[in-house]
């Protein structure tokens, strides 16, 4: 059927993955910038294109009507998951693309232990080894990212859940991955296939028992950490199968997905583990909670608000999740319009937890059109902020809490924030004075040149929109 | 291949990621997220390779259903990235743009 045919390891099919995996680099490279990433996902593509060409064309390829029917399947359901999806729904969607991802590693891990099984022969250590590490990871990756995709997607209650001794039963299915693959291991001339499948059923239990536990608020830190793991079987698979454009393509995803986790972690001011193990993200964590008294605060309503932003020279808006989940940007963008009919500056400063995974805020507001150089990052906008007029918290609490900077005893000391109280005025939407997620007070509800406007952030700033075109 | 050139081209490809990758903004995390999943849909190609030598049923029924996961990771990725990066890109202002280039000039 097919004329030319590359023979499998060879150096034609070996130099066409080289071009393949090059691709991806360029398109990577390309993608820092807004103009020019769009250019460097078709790059990316192509190199995909290329990579899936070469297999194809290898000599001895068979069972074309099942690979027609793999491809047709998995092509069509990204298709439509792709033209589907909202943008808000992005972190669910991406969970499970990783998952999906996840889980064909571990097909194939557990598809070249039957492989090398049937030969009957000695199975080199080179190769078992990856194999066992990327069915491992695999199986953690599929199920945990469908944890995620689920609590993402409501499915099941995004708060965390734990039975007691939880951390226990972890360790203890830890050891036993452990103990089991070394055995498969040290038992390399037949290796048992039982025992590979159970091994990828306690790594499934480990994944699952990982990500149950962890709150809605820490799922940036998850979604990365899995997509760096998922990078990582996928390395594991290119040692097993000898396949370069494997181990480049797992290890550039293994780098992007700790790259971002690290950067999540570190804008919470949490460790990586402390985020897996701890259970927060939900439960109010004691101590200084117990303040309920009412603390003196300035209410204002959406006409008072409107005066404020009109007669101001400059305004940054510090959109939260909050914002998201009301679905506001489109109504907030038209507060932006309004005020720059009228020649206010407006920029956007985005905290990098804004969102439920890295980077989502700026996708979120890119499609109510707010231009990307309006999206400015934390460091860029706090020296800007002293001389800001008004600031306009939107959905956001405790990336805006002045105490992560002033009082050491709070449990976000350190965390990184946007120092909206160091604008002149600061206007803040939100529906009530309750705590974010992190279980505190927000002293800069209680700051005297703050207003509160108590309100749902969508109806509130198309209400605000409103009136400033009125003035 | 030998295991010592696996492992060196792994070395060399986690600088290459690490120096690439840390130079995304903060404002593309997301679409370098969803790039970087269609990637890794790379997998797909040991699907293709259990599937097309295979000779058990076992195997069939593993490698395409491999191959289907494969194929959502990668077209599902690029495209939900496309989408994602037109966002951005769309309705360019021509006093931004401007200004920009002074910047960098």
């Amino acid at each position: 059927m097919i004329e030319a045919v590359l023979k499998p390891g060879g150096d034609a099919a070996t130099a066409l993955y080289i071009v393949a995996f090059s691709l991806f680099i360029i398109g990577i490279k390309q993608g820092t910038h807004p103009t020019t990433a769009k250019r460097g996902n078709l790059i990316a593509a192509a190199g995909m294109a290329v990579a899936v060409v070469t297999t194809l064309l290898l000599d001895g390829m068979g069972n074309w009507g099942l690979i027609v029917l793999g491809l047709g399947i998995g092509t069509a359901i990204g298709v439509i998951a792709s033209i589907r999806v909202q943008m808000t729904e992005m972190p669910q969607m991406v969970a499970l693309y990783n998952g999906v991802g996840g889980g064909a590693v571990a097909l194939i891990a557990w598809s070249e232990i039957r492989h090398g099984i049937s030969l009957g022969e000695d199975f080199p250590l080179d190769s078992l080894i990856p194999v066992i590490f990327a069915g491992i990871v695999g199986s953690v990756s599929f199920w945990g990212s469908n944890i995620a995709f689920a609590k993402l997607q409501d499915l099941i209650p995004t708060r965390p859940i734990a039975a007691p001794g939880q951390q226990v039963i972890n360790a203890v299915l830890l050891l036993a991955i452990i103990v089991i693959s070394v055995v498969l291991a040290v038992d390399h001339e037949s290796p048992s296939q039982g025992l590979f499948i159970l091994l990828l059923v306690l790594a499934a239990i480990l994944g699952n028992l990982v990500v149950l536990p962890i709150g809605g608020a820490d799922m940036p830190v998850v979604i990365s950490l899995l997509n760096a793991f998922t990078g990582l079987s996928a390395a594991a698979a290119g040692f097993a199968l000898d396949n370069v454009a494997l181990i480049v393509a797992g290890t550039l995803v293994g780098s992007s997905g700790t790259i971002l986790t690290m950067e999540m972690a570190t804008a919470m001011n949490r460790s990586v583990s402390n985020i897996l193990f701890s259970g927060f993200g939900g439960a109010p964590s004691g101590g200084g909670g117990g303040s309920t008294e009412e603390r003196p605060h300035v209410s204002i309503g959406a006409q008072d608000a409107a005066i404020k932003l009109a007669y101001a020279d400059s305004v940054v808006i510090v959109p939260g999740y909050g914002l998201a989940v009301a679905q506001a940007q489109h109504a907030i963008k038209e507060v932006a319009d309004e005020l720059e009919k009228r020649g206010v500056t407006v920029n956007y400063a985005i905290h990098p937890v804004a969102g439920r995974m890295p980077g989502h805020m700026n996708v979120l507001l890119a499609e109510a059109d707010v231009p990307y150089e309006n999206l400015k990052e934390m460091e860029e906008i706090n020296p800007e902020m002293p001389r800001t007029d008004v600031a306009v918290v939107v959905g956001a609490n405790d990336v805006t809490n002045p105490a992560a900077k002033n009082d050491p005893d709070s449990p976000i000391a350190g965390m990184p924030i946007i120092e909206v109280n160091e604008a002149q005025q600061v206007i803040v939407i939100k529906r009530s004075l309750s705590p974010g997620f992190a279980g505190i007070d927000n002293d800069l509800f209680y700051e005297p040149n703050t207003s509160m406007l108590f309100a749902d952030a969508k109806a509130a700033a198309a209400e605000i929109a409103a009136e400033i075109g009125n003035l | 291949m030998s295991l010592m050139t696996e492992i060196t081209i792994f070395v060399l490809a986690v600088f290459v990621g690490f120096e690439v990758i840390s130079k995304v903004p903060t404002t593309l995390h997301t679409p370098l997220m969803s790039q970087t999943n269609a990637i890794h849909g790379i997998v797909m190609l040991g699907g293709l390779i259990v599937v097309g030598f295979a000779n058990d049923r076992v195997e069939y029924v593993i490698g395409t259903i491999a191959i289907a996961f494969g194929a959502i990771n990668i077209v599902g990725g690029f495209m939900v990235t496309d989408r994602m990066l037109g966002m951005f890109s769309r309705k360019p202002r021509p006093k931004a743009e401007a200004d920009a280039k002074k910047g960098a000039g």
